[in-house]
């Protein structure tokens, strides 16, 4: 790994100390992990200290780890976001896993980088993350008035309802799907080794 | 005292102005905009969910949907990220082929926006001439692809196929006689490198009419300075990246910071604006048009130079020539694993981000191994420009909301994906 990430990573760690969870340097990438007691403070470490510099968030996204791999033991539900240090040029990934699956919350990013807001927003919409002290946390994505939240892994790729027009009542209606659902190619996991892409 | 009120209105979903389906739910006091609250997703097609259950290659043509207008690009950062997690390289021919059709794609996306951004704003004559241009280059894309747009070019590996030796022809039918077809076919007697050749030797005489017709105009300059002025400090709390965050005085490019494909080895500048208004977007978008022109005039060298193989010969990623397929078992074996069951990635996570057009577009995958994608995110760039909108257009005009949309370059294919 280059001289670089080996530095960032140090920072990370005389910086962060104990609520660093887990860090990854992994195909030229950092990636930490944090509890979500410590999240916002940890969030707020490293937009403020200098020798960490994440002034963007770019992306935050949601991600639902209950179909991961053969049996997944972990949380099921976790918010990535991906940082970036202009001054300093580089990068990182921190994520979060909610405590609670039934009703996953994690504090909201939005006081330290305003550009969360909408990431936010759709994390929660399509996974039905609860953002503690975002101050409008509404749908984006979906439709007005949608049910459930689209991007769980048991929500199914067809959805729940379809949308037609009812000659006999004269307006648009819902009604549920009547699509079978189909797979062309099915999902396959072979041993880790299988193939050996990167040195065949 | 009469009784004062604000005024909502509702613009979009149908307003030409408005880009494409947005549904943009103003408050005004008069004619200023007190808050504006952008209703997205009424192009929502769940990309992100559709890649979870398509292979890994089967995804690649859903990419050129996204950004609509910056079909290849979009392609660039989804191939990048799966071919970081699988840790192939890619041969250097396709880098610049890749390299040259990114520029080709930013000279694309360019002119639509600045012929779109013309017209919404009152000068109807640019979007004439910009696609008359844009014609040029989406002949270059047919070309190498067999589509106009949604070209599906770029593989994991590298890209489909070399580039073609010969141009299409126009034919003479009852529309079109023999004189004109000939006149039209002119620049097409050589390869698709002389093709682009001739284009950007003729670029820098239709971008000075650009300048000509805007960068002085009055009108011009009366609806774009001072409008959406976006500090430095701001752009950066806001997520800007590309042209946005230029536009507001950061020099950050990240085919320069980090560089990817081909860039570090070809000759470019970043153009930077000072103000942070509308108007010095414009001058850092104009500029970068040029600065793409002397690009692929760099990579039509170099490719000139150097053949070679365009794909990685790694047959579990890409697939083998039809030639030794058919002499081959071995060879048809890979190819019929390939084709029904796809790519294996290592379980892991990357993330892979070019500088497109728009900004930083970034593709974020997770795998656990199997041969489609766990989850995948797009990071669009337009996704974060339009979240500042009510920061920029308050106290603005409402005639200001157009210009403001037209210089922050939204596209709704990649916003709601």
């Amino acid at each position: 790994m280059s001289a670089k990430l080996e530095r960032l990573s140090q920072h990370l760690e005389k910086h962060l100390g104990d609520r660093l969870k887990r860090l990854t340097l992994a195909l030229g990438e950092v990636s930490i992990e944090v509890a979500a007691a410590d999240y916002a403070g940890v969030m707020l470490t490293l937009r403020d200290e200098p020798e960490l510099g994440f002034e963007e968030l770019i992306d935050l996204c949601g991600v639902d780890y209950s179909a991961y791999g053969e049996s997944w033991q972990g949380r099921r539900f976790a918010a990535v976001s991906h940082l970036l240090s202009i001054a300093n040029n580089w990068r990182l990934r921190v994520r979060v896993f909610a405590e609670d699956d039934g009703f996953p919350v994690v504090a909201s990013v939005t006081p330290i980088w305003s550009s969360a807001n909408w990431f936010e927003r759709e994390a929660f919409d399509l996974f039905g993350i609860v953002f503690d002290g975002h101050e409008d946390l509404r749908r984006i994505l979906t439709d007005y008035g949608f049910v459930g939240h689209p991007f769980r892994k048991d929500f199914p790729i067809s959805g729940h309802v379809e949308m037609r027009y009812d000659p006999d009542e004269g307006r648009v209606i819902y009604q549920p799907v009547t699509i079978e659902p189909r797979e062309n190619t099915p999902r396959i996991r072979r041993e880790d080794t299988y193939g050996d892409v990167a040195h065949g | 005292m009469a009784d004062i009120r604000n005024f909502t209105l509702n613009f979009g979903p149908q307003h030409p102005a408005a880009h494409g389906v947005l549904r943009l739910v103003l408050e005004l006091d008069g004619e200023v905009v007190e808050r504006a609250d952008p209703h997205i997703g009424l192009l929502h097609r769940a990309t992100e969910k559709l890649a979870e259950t398509r292979t890994w290659v089967q995804s690649v043509p859903y990419m050129d949907r996204l950004d609509y207008v910056s079909m290849m690009c979009n392609e660039h950062a989804y191939c990048m990220a799966v071919e970081k997690m699988l840790g192939i390289q890619v041969p250097e021919r396709g880098l610049y082929i890749r390299t040259m059709f990114d520029e080709v794609t930013r000279i694309l996306n360019h002119l639509l926006w600045i012929g779109c951004h013309a017209l919404d704003v009152g000068a109807m004559t640019m979007a004439l001439y910009t696609f008359r241009e844009r014609e040029d280059l989406m002949d270059a894309y047919e070309a190498v692809s067999g589509a106009r747009m949604h070209a599906a070019y770029y593989r994991p590996g590298g890209v489909y196929r070399d580039l073609p030796d010969r141009m299409p022809q126009y034919e003479v039918s009852k529309w079109k006689n023999a004189a004109t077809v000939k006149a039209f076919n002119e620049n097409r007697q050589g390869s698709l490198l002389d093709f682009l050749e001739d284009f950007t030797n003729r670029f820098p005489k239709y971008h000075s009419e650009y300048h000509t017709l805007l960068t002085d105009n009055r009108i011009w300059k009366q609806r774009l300075v001072n409008i959406g002025v976006v500090t430095p400090e701001r752009a950066k709390q806001l997520g800007f990246t590309g042209a946005m965050l230029r536009g507001s005085g950061i020099e950050w490019d990240l085919r320069k910071k980090q560089p990817y494909a081909a860039y570090d080895k070809v000759d470019f500048d970043v153009p930077v604006g000072v103000n942070g208004d509308s108007y010095d977007r414009y001058l850092v978008r104009m500029e970068e048009m040029l600065q793409s022109n002397s690009i692929i005039k760099q990579c039509i060298d170099w490719l000139r130079k150097n053949p070679g193989p365009v794909i990685t010969d790694n047959h579990k990623v890409a697939p083998p020539s039809r030639e030794a397929m058919k002499s081959n078992m071995e060879e048809l074996i890979h190819h019929f694993k390939l084709f029904t069951e796809g790519i294996h990635v290592p379980p892991g996570e990357a993330y892979a981000a070019v500088e497109h057009p728009k900004g930083e577009f970034g593709i974020y995958f997770i795998s656990d191994g199997a041969n489609k994608p766990y989850r995948m995110k797009i990071r669009a760039p337009g996704f974060a420009h339009l979240a500042a909108m009510d920061e920029m257009s308050r106290g603005h005009m409402i005639a200001d909301v157009v210009t403001i949309i037209g210089s922050q370059d939204i596209v709704f294919g990649e916003i709601d994906r």
